[in-house]
């Protein structure tokens, strides 16, 4: 199949960018990466710069991938990240806009690649258990229901991609973020630092200067790893409100 | 030199406790004195930061990711293995220490994997601590399924994400002492060499991969959790990004590489479709608890199926053939891995592969699917339920089980495996060679540490599943921790290093030239052709089956491939730079050096054992032969010069505790 790529060129932070188009030959069970990386191996080999972006694991599990195709974070088909698209669901002939993700917490590095460090922060703000190596007791001395376990984990599979900041026009984090504290909130041992943890990554999530959360839920809509907005509603109802009678997190 | 592996004296079961009991401390006061730097971030890394943070000791951990969360690790599906004994059959840490050395088809050492039974029991009561979502059963408690090479249910899993739980757990953990200070995290930095100081590892030179710049760190020891290298073979399970950079300059600074041809191909991976395929995907071992492997009796039957004519389902029971089952009755479609990869070989070596390429067989679902749908219905109270139900209650219970696999698969293949059978075949997927480490996880070098996949450590010529992640965190929580107070006890007077010092400036302007000298051959070939020929020779001639001819004719064509390389490759872009293509380039050049020493190593070993599988030693039906006489020992290699052969050390392996066997699973 015969491919029209428009894509976002920019050699660094600063510098000033552009689309380029440019033409490529792809075989519909290639994976969109790997279309790309024909791409690339075309224009080194006529000794051009090929388009940086990012990807490691290609099996939409680390994160790492992250454009925009044709408008959406990750591509056309739901729950799926952009290295588990394949061309099978472009046409022939077709043109393909690719961008790199949008937001002012994330700057553009170069071409595609953005920089998303922001999203650790609010982890290391507080998106954790405070329990040191060693300290832990028998892993069956507390029961977990099983539908519990299960709903944290359906909040504990976000692949910190930022799909849900991309897609978001005020680009939010909020459904990161909630993720992060459901999945921690709902089992018997996160409980007990819940408030404190959503204060403090909230806190994190508006100096880094993400947008405010205004309910429009493209986040979950572009979301590759079906992370649900029950989790901000979550967020909302049970910690923020509460958050502002009590403790407060200096 | 002969090799000390430090082995504590005592009876196996006490070594550990008696050992950790009398070791060397270094006193909380002098702790935050002392500097670590500890490259990588995956499950090792970041569990050894995170813990050697919360000790007390000023940590500077390096990812070449833009997170730690990114690690490889991320991407380990099937589940992490602990002799807990829920389950209640039977399983012990002896059980668990026996299996590991017998599935390592003897080629490990006893001590240590010993203490990787013993600590794995920690492991998961800190994972759930950590927040880590188990699957439990109905009664609230953790659940457990079995995977090759064992006859208990001892693993532990988070549905197919077992890495990436486990690995957020650690991430998290990491995150909390950086935010306490404890670790400073250095993204986007990757190591490429090691700092030397009177013989000891004392830093790092790495490249600031946003801008390109060589920065030189400093400390009083040098922990490696920089994973396995199975990318040497370009087309693998592991991530893109995987590489031997850090492992291979600390071998060219003198550490060891030990049984480097000690290579895991996983049976169960996504076939592959096309030249321009950039890697392979797992289907997790897990699988094989449910899913039967099997391939057509008649090559005509295969034939048809290869060019589209008949599907797995037209295939009556009678013409199949369920070869594990008949060839390991006893373990059947749970034999270890390196049994299994062979076994689907010589099946399609026969003419019976399912893909257009010839190269893949079945794993069905179906009597699965039967047998849960069944079983639910009678849970139900429903009473002759029509085969369609039974059906659609047997994909959702195995839906339940697996979904997320088999959504991979139907991505990928544009198959659905609820109605046909999966089609596999083996590909590369984890190096048990790896940095030669003694029982404190030390290299030869003093102050170098090796942890995780990236040291050769425990699991011998062949890994059991689900056995990586209990040792990458064992390594990482519970043993370097402790073991590298050994080394840093004598180091407390050891005033802070400078990374101005004459020997970090030296190892910079080394590096730096050896990357201008890489930009500079501004050849005409692209990394990837040189990384693609260099997987097809070694999957050729150092991959499932091996045999000294064709070592032989690999090593030249590597050399050649090698001098190739240096004469036309073409790196676009330039050094001070965001540059992904020179990153490829450096990790491709060491890849071209280690490829050739592993073939070294198998032609040195003149027998086969777990993954090591020699032509021209095996039985009259096809197993595995191991010559114990004269091989019962990890070959450690030094690195001699870029035209010299390497030199080779033996730790001799002695089993005091089980008796070496034939490895059988019939
Ligand atoms: C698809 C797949 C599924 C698997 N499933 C399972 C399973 O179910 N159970 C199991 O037990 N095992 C499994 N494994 C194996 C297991 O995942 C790995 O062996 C293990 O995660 C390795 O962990 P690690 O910490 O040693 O290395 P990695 O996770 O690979 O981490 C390496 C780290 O080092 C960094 N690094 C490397 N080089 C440098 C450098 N030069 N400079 C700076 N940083 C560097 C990287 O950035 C990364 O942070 C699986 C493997 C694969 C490929
Ligand atoms: S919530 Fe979804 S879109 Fe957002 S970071 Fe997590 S996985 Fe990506
Ligand atoms: S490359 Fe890992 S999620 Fe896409």
């Amino acid at each position: 199949m015969k491919l029209t790529l428009k894509i976002w060129r920019q050699k660094a932070p600063n510098a000033k960018g552009r689309f380029e188009t440019y033409q490529v030959e792809a075989n519909p069970h290639m994976s969109f990466l790997e279309m790309l990386d024909v791409l690339n191996e075309e224009l080194i080999a006529k000794k051009e710069e090929p388009v940086v972006f990012e990807h490691d694991c290609r099996e939409g599990i680390c994160g790492t991938c992250s454009m925009v195709i044709n408008g959406e974070p990750h591509g056309p088909m739901a729950g799926t990240t952009t290295c588990q698209l394949h061309m099978r669901h472009f046409r022939d002939g077709e043109t393909i806009v690719i961008e790199p993700f949008r937001a002012s917490a994330f700057p553009v590095m170069k071409d595609l690649a953005v920089d998303r460090s922001s999203m650790d922060r609010i982890i290391q703000a507080g998106g954790y258990i405070s329990v040191n190596t060693g300290a832990a007791q028998d892993a069956n001395a507390i029961p977990v229901d099983k539908d519990t376990a299960a709903h944290s984990f359906d909040a504990a599979a976000c692949i910190g991609c930022g799909a849900c900041i991309a897609a978001c026009p005020n680009a939010s984090a909020m459904l990161f973020v909630s993720a992060k504290v459901a999945h921690l909130a709902l089992l018997p041992q996160g409980k007990v630092e819940a408030k404190r943890r959503a204060q403090a990554m909230v806190k994190q999530m508006d100096l880094e200067g993400f947008g405010m959360c205004s309910n429009i839920t493209a986040c979950e809509a572009e979301c590759p790893k079906g992370i649900s907005v029950e989790n901000i509603a979550r967020l909302n109802r049970e910690y923020l409100s509460s958050a502002l009678g009590s403790e407060t997190v200096a | 030199m002969s090799l000390d592996s430090k082995t504590p004296s005592g009876p196996l079961a006490e070594k550990w406790t008696r050992y950790r009991g009398t070791m060397n401390l270094v006193a909380p006061n002098n702790k935050r004195r002392i500097d670590i730097i500890v490259v990588g971030s995956g499950l090792a890394g970041a569990s050894a930061a995170a813990t050697l943070g919360e000790l007390g000791y000023n940590v500077k951990c390096f990812t070449f990711h833009d997170s730690p969360r990114r690690a490889h690790s991320i991407a380990a599906q099937g589940g992490i293995n602990a002799a807990k004994n829920y389950a209640n059959d039977g399983d012990s840490v002896y059980r668990l220490f026996y299996d590991t050395i017998k599935g390592g088809d003897y080629r490990s050492r006893e001590s240590n994997v010993y203490r990787l039974a013993e600590v794995s029991r920690n492991i998961i009561d800190q994972a759930v601590a950590q927040g880590v979502p188990f699957a439990r059963d109905y009664g609230g408690l953790l659940d457990n399924r079995s995977f090759g090479g064992v006859q208990v249910s001892r693993t532990f899993y988070a549905r197919g994400q077992t890495g990436q739980q486990l690995l957020l757990g650690a991430y998290q953990a990491l995150s909390r002492q950086i935010a306490l200070g404890t670790v400073e995290m250095y993204n986007r930095h990757e190591m490429l060499d090691l700092v030397l100081v009177d013989g000891k590892a004392r830093g790092i030179v790495a490249r600031n991969l946003v801008t390109g710049k060589l920065e030189r760190f400093a400390a009083h020891c040098v922990v490696l959790g920089t994973g396995g290298y199975g990318n040497v073979f370009y087309l693998s399970t592991n991530a893109m990004m995987c590489n031997v950079t850090a492992a291979w300059r600390a071998v060219r600074r003198g550490a060891y590489m030990a049984n480097p041809c000690f290579t895991q191909i996983h049976p169960t991976c996504i076939p592959q479709s096309g030249e321009y395929q950039s890697k392979l995907t797992l289907m997790s071992e897990s699988l094989r608890n449910d899913g039967r492997v099997w391939v057509p009796k008649n090559p005509e039957d295969a034939k048809a199926i290869r060019e589209g004519r008949k599907t797995g389902n037209d295939i009556p029971e009678e013409e199949r053939d369920y070869f594990l089952e008949r060839r390991y009755p006893a373990f059947g479609n749970l034999v270890p891995r390196d049994v299994a990869s062979r076994a689907a070989k010589i099946a399609c070596d026969e003419g019976l592969g399912v893909a257009p390429t010839g190269l893949a067989v079945f794993m069905d679902f179906s009597a699965a699917i039967e047998r849960y749908g069944k079983s639910k219905a009678n849970a139900m109270g429903l009473h002759n339920p029509g085969a369609e139900k039974i059906r659609e209650l047997g994909e959702a219970v195995v839906s339940e089980k697996y979904g997320n696999l088999f959504e991979m698969y139907e991505k990928i293949t544009g198959e659905n495996p609820y109605k046909l059978p999966m089609k596999i075949y083996p590909a590369v997927h984890y190096t048990m060679g790896g940095l030669w480490v003694d029982y404190n996880l030390e290299t030869n070098i003093p102050g170098l540490f090796a942890i995780g996949e990236c040291n050769f450590s425990d699991h011998g010529a062949n890994r059991l599943g689900a056995s990586a992640l209990m040792q990458g965190l064992a390594d990482g929580y519970f043993v370097l921790p402790y073991t590298i107070g050994q080394f840093l006890s004598n180091e407390i007077r050891t005033p802070k290093f400078s990374p101005d010092a004459k020997e970090f400036v030296d190892t910079a302007n080394e590096t730096r030239q050896r990357l201008e000298g890489l930009m500079n051959v501004k050849g005409s070939q692209s990394v990837e052709s040189f990384h693609r020929r260099l997987g097809k020779i070694m999957w050729e001639y150092c991959g499932m089956a091996r045999n000294a001819e064709g070592l032989e004719k690999a090593r030249k064509m590597i050399r050649e491939l090698r001098d190739e390389f240096y004469k036309d490759v073409f790196i676009p872009g330039s050094l001070e730079e965001y540059n992904p293509e020179l990153e490829k380039a450096h990790r491709v050049a060491d890849f071209l050096e280690l490829g050739e020493l592993m073939i070294i190593d198998a032609l040195n070993r003149n027998e086969s054992c777990g993954g090591h599988f020699r032509e021209e030693y095996q039985t009259e039906e096809g197993e595995a032969l191991r010559n114990d006489e004269e091989y019962t020992y990890v070959a450690a290699w030094e690195y001699k010069g870029w035209a010299e052969e390497p030199a080779l050390h033996k730790e001799e392996l002695a089993f005091e505790n089980v008796e070496l066997k034939t490895r059988s699973y019939k």
